[in-house]
């Protein structure tokens, strides 16, 4: 293990990897946004992540999603944790296959340094960013708005107030029974993901 | 005359002004938001009883299903 440790991460910032290593994100939805968010993390070498998602893989979910046509019918979380694995066995991940509610959001996600919100649901993303800074105001939430569509790459950007950062567009509507679209739902994670390796780079000095 | 700023745009205040009353003066009608009030969230249940002091920044940040 040691050997593929060295051998895996020898591309790896070692000081940028000691802090991942320490970090634990919570990742909240497992589709579009939080299966492309895990694997960049995973790859980035985050020591443990929290992944919650009730749903299961369906076949349109591959248009977008890091799935395999064999995960289809599996829970997203376990799906996903399988996917992870194939690719480091040093990032620890915890799985909750339960909606995320204001009731057990505390539970889920306590232990986390920083949690990334990748619902789907305006709603629920509503719900998510609120419960966490009325829980744990002092906390980094990133969160996604305004992903739908193709093209577009110069409207994509970064707003922050105070612990809540907000990535995508702002935008963007879907159309009814139109999902978004694989390459700008995964640039939005991946500004997300990067976001957080930023921020946990920052904690680490600090 | 004493102003809040909305989203960078400078609103007129007034006394016994609601965060309801701001989302109205600026006429969005979006219903996904989160609001905060000098980076202070408030939460939807209290948008109809929070007062806004003269002179705060309020940021009103729309959320859009995807994802």
């Amino acid at each position: 293990m040691e050997r593929l440790y060295t051998e895996l991460f020898s591309g790896h910032d070692p000081n940028q990897l000691q802090a991942w290593q320490k970090a634990v994100v919570g990742i909240a939805g497992a589709g579009g946004l939080g299966s492309n968010i895990a694997i960049a993390l995973t790859r980035a070498g985050i020591g443990k992540l929290i992944i919650a998602d009730h749903d299961s893989v369906s076949t349109a979910n591959l248009t977008r999603q890091q799935f395999f046509l064999e995960q289809v019918g599996l829970l997203k979380v376990d799906a996903l944790k399988d996917n992870l694995l194939r690719i480091s066995p040093y990032t620890s991940v915890a799985t909750y296959p339960i909606r995320v509610t204001p009731v057990n959001l505390e539970s889920i996600f306590a232990g986390a340094d920083i949690l990334l919100e990748a619902f789907d649901d305006a709603a629920e993303k509503e719900m998510l960013i609120e419960t966490w800074q009325s829980l744990f105001p002092d906390k980094t939430i990133i969160a996604a708005s305004g992903i739908a569509g193709v093209g577009k790459n110069h409207l994509l950007h970064t707003e922050r107030s105070g612990m809540l950062y907000l990535v995508g567009d702002g935008v963007s509507e879907l159309e009814p029974g139109i999902s978004p679209v694989s390459a700008r739902v995964a640039i939005v994670a991946n500004l997300q993901a990067n976001l957080c390796l930023e921020l946990l780079l920052q904690e680490g000095s600090g | 005359m004493p102003q809040i700023t909305v989203n960078g745009h400078q609103i007129p205040w007034q006394e016994g002004m609601t965060v309801r009353d701001v989302l109205t003066a600026m006429n969005y009608t979006f219903r996904m938001l989160v609001i905060k009030i000098d980076g202070q969230l408030v939460k939807k249940q209290d948008w109809d009883s929070t007062l806004v002091p003269a002179g705060s920044d309020v940021s009103v940040i729309h959320l859009i299903s995807g994802g």
